[in-house]
């Protein structure tokens, strides 16, 4: 589904992803960790196209993503950034239909409204379709983001740390949607903090540090010393269900 | 959520939106009785006396009297005009509050209207268009200046569009350097006066109030055309704009190139702005002002919001014309005077309101 191929990129003169290369296959969640700055929001921004690649490739569905059209990557892939403000009004319904875009012409069908009241019904936004946006709450938010990439019906999604922000509950909500996508064939690249969440949650976890990737494993592959050399911090490392919960101990000096 | 549920949930959202649709679909209507209501009314208005017998001569008996005259070259130019041209007005401001993401955008807050102006005075100083309307009678006295206040105003939209791609540049920072350009160009606009003999001088001063009044049917019908033009392009790209008020990168992925959109709609607002500045002169505000009440009344799709706007607009300017026309008599104030008394207050509510507003 998703090839990255010796991927670098600079900011000005600052070079963020020193040759990055991964692949996504088809029903795989794939999480990007590691510290603020270390590259994993640019990774997601060159794959989005938003960022102009530089030096290396990266291939959507075995085909160079330069070869795609902007429309053409639309309903290839979905994404949600990291901060999403809006100045001015819009209601939820209108929000979520912007999903439908790339599907139809200068006007929205009577089936990207259909489209877009189903995705409202499944994540029980029912009572605020008319509402605007800016009076929900973060948790709330984040659910209309997710919705707008459902209605996009892409087989890539892109997220930007979904959960930072939100309180526990959204935080299992929102993991547990992307989950579900995934679980319906969708490829899933999200960059994270919550290492506890991380491990639940991926069928593989790639580590950076300072733009390169340090490790690339499965969910168990988080380990305390490789923790502890890419965040510089001492950790304790617990099983629960299949899954590893992380406790963090003592910043070291 | 069995399939049941949220099939009927699914009708339900369909219904709630549809309702809400209507409601939007009233304001709409609503305006429009307002708008004609108001324009009948504006018949009335004036320093002679008409009334519902002498129009209903005019129409249908073919009189050609001096009411005649009074109806049909002073009165309805100046109504239609009002209505075109707030028209214009409030749907620049719309997009180009849209586009920017800044609720403080509009053609005059942006410098856009001062640097229209400045063109068309530089155009009457320097450029002599007396000598060039004997070469070229068929431009009437007014088009050179119309096509010099278009070059002007591209040349504000140039540097907002600049400032406003830096990343540090708020809404605050765009209005800030728009305030900038509004002085740098009425400056310009003062010193030009200062060269200017008598005659130029009177068609400058002329140029920088605001007055429907003054246009004919053939400005009016230029301006309704540009209107009409440019009002569909911004409707048929309205899905476009309003997905840029999520961003510039969820923008990109959903398959919008929001710099080409930006650029074509910043134009396509300043040429409808010059176009009417031109003819009519400087109107402040009424940009500025109607989107906002119409996102206090209605929250819908920006279509709705555009097509609400600009009816608005038309709306505000022709009850601010009346009452420019009619407040102090035997004085007529420019209605360019009375919007600013109406609209520099709230222009100051929504910057100490700031973000809690909208």
């Amino acid at each position: 589904m998703l090839k990255v191929e010796n991927l670098s990129f600079s900011y000005s003169r600052e070079e963020v992803l020193k040759n990055i290369n991964f692949t996504a296959q088809k029903g795989e969640l794939i999480t990007l960790i590691g510290p603020n700055g270390s590259g994993k929001s640019t990774i997601l921004k060159c794959i989005n196209s938003y960022l102009k690649v530089e030096q290396g490739n990266i291939k959507i569905k075995a085909k160079d993503l330069l070869s795609y059209s902007k429309n053409e990557l639309a309903e290839i892939i979905a994404y949600i950034p990291q901060l999403e403000n809006y100045s001015f009004p819009l209601t939820v319904f209108e929000t979520i239909l912007m999903g439908r875009k790339s599907h139809s012409s200068w006007r929205a069908s009577q089936k990207d409204k259909e489209i877009t009241a189903e995705v409202i019904a499944k994540l029980d936004l029912g009572d605020f379709s008319c509402t605007n946006i800016n009076n929900l709450s973060g948790g709330q938010k984040q659910k209309v983001f997710i919705g707008r990439m459902m209605a996009q019906q892409a087989d890539l999604i892109l997220l930007d740390e979904p959960t930072n922000n939100l309180d526990l509950k959204h935080q299992l909500e929102i993991f547990e949607l992307i989950q579900a996508e995934v679980d319906k064939g969708k490829t899933a690249v999200v960059t994270m903090h919550d290492l506890s969440l991380v491990s639940r949650f991926s069928d593989r976890i790639i580590m950076l540090k300072d733009g390169k990737i340090y490790s690339d494993g499965d969910k168990n592959s988080l380990s305390a010393a490789k923790i502890n050399t890419v965040y510089g911090v001492e950790v304790s490392l617990k099983e629960h269900n299949g899954s590893q919960v992380i406790i963090p101990e003592r910043v070291v000096v | 959520m069995s399939r049941e549920f949220c099939d009927k949930e699914k009708k339900r959202i369909l219904a709630e939106q549809q309702e809400n649709n209507k409601k939007i679909y009233l304001l709409t209507f609503t305006l429009i009785i307002l708008i004609t209501a108001a324009a009948i009314y504006s018949l009335f208005i004036g320093s002679a006396q008409i009334e519902w017998r002498d129009i209903y001569r005019v129409i249908f008996s073919g009189s050609r009297g001096m009411v005649y005259n009074i109806i049909w070259n002073i009165r309805l130019p100046s109504i239609l005009t009002s209505l075109i041209a707030g028209m214009g007005l409030a749907l620049s401001g719309a997009v180009m509050q849209c586009i920017l993401k800044n609720p403080l955008a509009s053609p005059f807050t942006l410098g856009i209207s001062h640097a229209a102006a400045f063109g068309a005075a530089f155009s009457i100083v320097v450029l002599d268009f007396s000598a060039v309307i004997e070469n070229f009678a068929f431009l009437e006295g007014v088009y050179l200046p119309s096509a010099a206040a278009f070059l002007f105003s591209q040349i504000a939209v140039v540097i907002v569009l600049f400032i406003s791609r830096q990343n540090r540049a708020t809404a605050e920072t765009i209005v800030l350097a728009g305030i900038a350009l509004s002085s740098l160009f009425t400056a310009g606009t003062t010193a030009l006066q200062f060269f200017a003999d008598d005659l130029e001088l009177a068609s400058v001063i002329y140029w920088t109030f605001g007055d429907p009044g003054r246009t004919t049917w053939n400005q009016l019908l230029i301006i309704t055309i540009v209107f009409i033009i440019i009002t569909a392009y911004f409707i048929y790209q309205s899905w476009d704009y309003s997905i840029l008020n999520a961003g510039d990168e969820v923008a990109s992925s959903l398959g919008v190139d929001s710099a080409k959109l930006r650029l074509t709609a910043m134009t396509a607002a300043s040429i409808l702005t010059a176009v009417i500045i031109s003819f009519v002169g400087i109107i402040g505000f009424i940009g500025l002002v109607t989107p906002h009440i119409i996102r206090k009344i209605a929250v819908g799709s920006q279509r709705q919001l555009f097509i609400n706007s600009a009816l608005a607009g038309g709306l505000l300017l022709i009850i601010s014309d009346n009452l420019a026309r009619t407040a102090f008599r035997p004085v007529v104030l420019p209605v360019g005077v009375l919007t600013a008394f109406l609209g520099a207050p709230l222009f100051i509510y929504l910057v100490i309101k700031g973000r809690q507003y909208w």
